[in-house]
């Protein structure tokens, strides 16, 4: 053990050594990232997508990086292993896929300092540990929009996961975006309990066109709800990735989960050595959120929604400009201002007008 | 009355999987086989029907390579528990890891893609009669088997030479020997029943209830599958109402969700296993004519004296 | 022609063999697999079996996996011995640590040495409160445990997940599904530094042996043993069937529950929606890998433990799938289940001098 201790701090001296001697000749490091996923890659949703964005890495840097991946890691005890054991075997750049990896991503980067850690959908962060997350709810906008428009029952079917602030955040902003230009829209809401199953994801679909929905949202990861939609003759939106090809004549677009860019430039930024701890939120500018084709819609909508894309994208438009009310009646932000993002990552409240209640 | 049969239709395809699993677990458990490899089965079921449809374009060979698949998969099971007597709640555990791993390599090219559902029946006029019409005659033939093979399984069991001889190895699997029974044999064919119907319900969710292949798929209906044989008490007829109340209440939580009914939705998707547990307290109060059902020899290795 | 003779007594030398042959198997078959997927076997089976205890950490890390699923197992098997199918341990796991849990959340800022003990106790009775439930409908309604006992695991789930997204939110955690960080009086101490092995490894040993000795010398542990290996006999004898039901149920849902408190409080250290990657059904596995006996239980853990360790450095330094980790899993558990015939029947070549089963 001691021994042990020893070689592992003279490695780590050397390698502090080697380092400093790097950046001081302006050497480029070799990537070798590893990622772990909450799910497997087989999940068609969000671990898929994750790994699309490993793979861009390897695409982009070619036989200057290497990655690997450990795909269905439990949120519990053993997070922490793996992550460990990503950091000891060499690799230089770890994402963390998914909020519970927060605690074991930061415990792990104290004792690997001269590893990059990247950990997705988390507020913690340290010298070596970055954040990022996606502004999924400006796709969520450019959705209501398009659903104002599109719906005649006025009903919109949402299938929800779980009430996080993520989920919670889409509703609100989808519903803004639907009463821009639908002040009539009315929104039904089931909580599958669950991100993955597609057979309960595509009852809740059912239950919700059942009662009149003619638009179909999901805040779940299978294409089981818009798959009902097309059997059914409504329509709806994809989510994570462009679900076209299991729904064809259903699907008005899909907010899709476009982590390419991001993965690529930081691990780019460990081969220059200018990687630093930054919280990254990118939306519909950055590209990290992507809306799939505008398809199944009359020319005016497609015109609107990309409207809305473009003025979401250069802050035009801000989802959540106020005034906007709680369920209350409270003013939660005011008129002229937007809300902060400390607002937007803790959201616990429906905006006024959601006709549904939230487990406190 | 608009919302109604909507509702029906659902609670149908959700029931539909879990009445073909549990259908032939019943009778592996009648034989005396307890097998927990529900779930592995169905998975392998699920991607051999799926991969075969969406590379030979027919759904037919599809459900074919699902019964097959779910037929290997309880070779595996048998031959362990019975000719090498491991124990069997171990290795259906076993199993059904295994099954989750084999399911997800060799559909690993198969996540992304789209086949075209199984076609529903329709009967131009029939199928057109208001009210009933689609419910009775606008379904895809898998929901039909999974009625007739329980009905028929029903017979089988209780009218047929065949069903008193599985029941005799289940419930005394050393008389039965005695008299002069195959008891390997016997509960070899039981089990792969029970394998062909398990691939089978994993078909219907890969080609019918949601038309794609993802990893786990299944969700855990495997293990409820197998609660259903228990809840049953070992009979077909409570099998099929046990099937259609658990997707009853499972489908009327997410109509209540819909409806906005202000119960945290965690406790509105506990309904349909709370329910499950209560009836069978009521129905299970009746001791004597659970012996009756109960297979005696359940889980337990076989071996002729010699 | 082969066929299987049985034994007059179980072979000692096939106790330990057997295990050894079905490792044996396993690599050859395992190798088989890797070498078509394009692997070294050699490579693969290395990187399965010993890279992940080549260095002390790793060896720490083993046990840390190990300890929920033996102390689980060990109460399991006592049930299983009895014919008391409880599959339901991972939801008194999960309130076990609900139980636990909520202790060290109502004092969140308790600095007392007696809250660690108290959660201990809560995390016992959450666990065996849940086991109870399948006891109670049992003996007075004759419903049968399997479906109780699993029903009431999407329950408890359930229930976590309400807690953790409603009432038990952290105040300060932005509203994201977890609770607060459990006061540092109310997680385990680690009891080797620079690892995560906690109390709760020592305790399962404690678990193991107390076990040992509740089987070999206790009346109900006769009892038990008498049950597993004779049924009938037993009820002739007049053993109480509801008192074992009761006695296995409280101790299989107790130990499941101190399991789950010892996730909460050990490595994770708050709750949160998801405490248990199905630790109560891998046990169910570890109690008969471990041929229901305390020792063997605790080989059973730790050979599972090491798939899962060994899984993941396969996909880590191999890049082989998950799924391939599953498979080689179950491949490992068919052999070992497979092999343990050899304890109880010989291997014989040649037509059977009475007429058995062929098959």
């Amino acid at each position: 053990m001691n021994a042990n201790l020893v070689k592992r701090t003279l490695a780590a001296v050397v390698a502090t050594g080697a380092l400093a001697l790097g950046m001081g000749a302006a050497q480029a490091e070799d990537v070798k990232a590893g990622f772990v996923y909450v799910g497997p890659i087989g999940d068609h949703g969000w671990s898929y997508r994750h790994d699309i964005g490993r793979q861009a890495i390897e695409a982009a840097l070619g036989d200057n990086a290497t990655t690997s991946y450990v795909e269905s890691v439990p949120e519990g005890a053993d997070a922490e292993r793996v992550i460990r054991q990503l950091a000891q075997t060499g690799h230089n750049l770890i994402f963390t896929t998914s909020f519970g990896f927060m605690n074991p991503t930061v415990k792990v980067a104290k004792q690997f300092p001269n590893v990059k850690f990247e950990h997705a959908t988390g507020y913690k962060r340290d010298a070596n540990v970055s954040t990022y997350a996606a502004r999924f709810y400006e796709g969520r906008y450019v959705a209501g929009v398009i659903a104002g428009k599109m719906t005649k029952s006025n009903i919109v079917g949402y299938v929800g996961s779980f009430p996080i602030p993520e989920v919670v955040r889409g509703i609100n902003a989808f519903m803004l975006g639907a009463w821009s230009v639908n002040p009539d829209v009315k929104v039904k809401i089931v909580w599958a309990n669950t991100w993955y199953d597609p057979g309960k994801e595509g009852d809740a679909a059912k239950a919700l066109i059942d009662q009149g929905a003619d638009i179909m949202v999901q805040h779940t990861d299978s294409p089981a709800p818009l798959q009902v939609a097309e059997n059914r003759g409504v329509v709806g939106f994809g989510q994570a990735s462009d679900m076209i090809k299991f729904a064809p004549k259903a699907q008005l677009t899909a907010i899709v989960d476009h982590w390419d860019e991001y993965y690529v430039a930081r691990a780019k930024a460990v081969m220059d050595g200018t990687w630093e701890s930054i919280d990254t939120w990118g939306g519909i500018d950055s590209g990290m959120v992507d809306m799939a084709p505008y398809t199944n819609m009359p020319d005016d909508v497609k015109a609107l929604a990309e409207e809305t894309e473009a003025k979401i994208a250069s802050g035009e438009i801000h989802p959540f400009a106020g005034p906007i009310y709680d369920q209350a009646g409270e003013l939660r932000i005011k008129e002229g201002e937007d809300a902060t993002d400390e607002m937007l990552l803790g959201m616990d409240w429906y905006i006024k007008g959601i006709d549904a209640e939230l487990p406190k | 009355m608009d919302w109604l049969i909507p509702l029906i239709l659902t609670v149908i395809t959700a029931s539909t999987p879990l009445l073909l699993a549990s259908t032939g677990e019943l009778i592996t458990e009648k034989s005396g086989v307890l097998n927990l490899g529900v779930e592995g089965m169905m998975l392998v079921g699920a991607i051999s029907g799926f991969a075969v449809t969406a590379s030979s374009g027919s759904a037919i060979l599809g459900i074919l390579a699902a019964i097959i698949a779910g037929m290997l998969m309880s070779l595996i099971f048998a031959f362990l528990t019975l000719t090498l007597m491991a124990n069997q709640v171990a290795t259906g555990l076993a199993l059904t890891i295994f099954g989750v791993g084999f399911s997800a390599l060799v559909g690993s090219g198969f996540v992304g893609f789209a086949i075209e559902p199984l076609p529903g029946l329709h009967i131009p006029v029939l199928t057109d009669i208001p009210l009933v019409g689609e419910i009775l005659f606008g379904q895809d033939f898998l929901v039909y088997l999974s009625i007739v093979m329980v009905i028929a399984v029903g017979f089988f069991l209780s009218r047929t030479r065949g069903g008193l001889i599985l029941k005799a190895v289940g419930d005394s699997h050393h008389s039965a020997h005695a008299i002069g029974y195959s008891v390997i044999k016997i509960r070899y064919m039981a089990t792969m029943f029970g394998g062909a119907m398990a691939g089978l319900a994993g078909a219907y969710l890969s080609l019918s209830y949601t038309p794609m292949w993802a990893e786990n798929m299944t969700a855990g209906r495997g293990w409820i599958a197998l609660a259903l044989v228990v809840f049953a008490t070992w009979r077909p007829g409570r099998l099929l109402a046990g099937a259609y109340m658990f997707g009853l209440i499972s489908v009327l939580q997410l109509h209540a969700q819909s409806a906005g009914v202000h119960v945290p939705s965690q406790f509105m998707s506990m309904l349909p296993y709370l329910a499950t547990v209560i009836v069978l307290v009521i129905i299970s109060s009746d001791r004597a004519k659970i012996r009756l059902n109960a297979p005696a020899c359940i889980g337990q290795a076989f071996r002729p004296a010699q | 022609m082969v066929r299987l003779e049985p034994r007059r007594q179980h072979s000692q030398a096939m106790v330990y063999l057997s295990p050894v042959l079905a490792i044996l198997m396993t690599l050859i078959v395992g190798g088989i697999i890797f070498s078509f997927m394009g692997k070294n076997p050699f490579d693969a089976l290395y990187t399965f079996f010993i890279l992940p205890i080549n260095n002390s950490y790793g060896i720490s890390e083993l046990f840390v996996k190990a300890t929920p699923l033996v102390i689980i197992a060990i109460g399991l098997s006592m049930g299983f011995r009895a014919n008391v199918w409880n599959i339901g341990a991972e939801g008194q796991l999960t309130m076990g640590a609900i139980f636990g849990g909520g202790l060290a959340l109502y004092f969140y800022d308790s600095e007392s040495m007696f809250l660690l003990p108290a959660m201990f106790v809560l995390g016992a009775i959450g666990g065996a409160f849940w086991g109870a439930i399948p006891a109670l409908l049992r003996t007075r309604f004759n419903a049968n445990e399997i479906l109780t006992s699993l029903m009431l695991t999407y329950v408890a789930t359930l229930f976590l997940s309400f807690l953790v997204h409603g009432p038990w939110r952290n105040p300060e955690g932005f509203n994201f599904p977890e609770s607060r960080p459990f006061p540092d009086a109310g997680l385990l101490p680690v009891i080797y530094d620079g690892t995560r092995v906690h109390l709760g490894t020592a305790f399962a040993v404690l678990v193991v042996i107390a076990g040992w000795i509740l089987l070999s010398k206790s009346v109900i542990g006769f009892q038990l043993r008498v049950v597993g290996k004779a049924p009938q006999a037993a009820r002739h004898v007049g053993f109480r069937q509801k008192r074992m039901v009761w006695f296995t149920l409280l101790l299989g849902g107790a130990l499941s529950g101190l399991a789950g408190l010892f996730e909460v409080a050990g490595p994770i250290g708050q709750l949160q929606p998801a405490i248990s990657p199905g630790y109560g059904f891998t046990a169910i596995i570890v109690a008969f890998l471990g041929r229901l006996h305390p020792l063997g239980v605790l080989f059973g853990g730790l050979i599972m433990a090491l798939t899962y360790l060994g899984g993941e450095l396969a996909q880590i330094t191999l890049g082989l799938p998950n799924a391939v980790t599953g498979l080689f899993q179950g491949i490992l558990l068919f052999f070992l289940l497979a092999c343990d015939v050899l304890t109880k029947y010989r291997v014989r070549f040649g037509t059977p001098a009475a007429k058995g089963e062929a098959a």
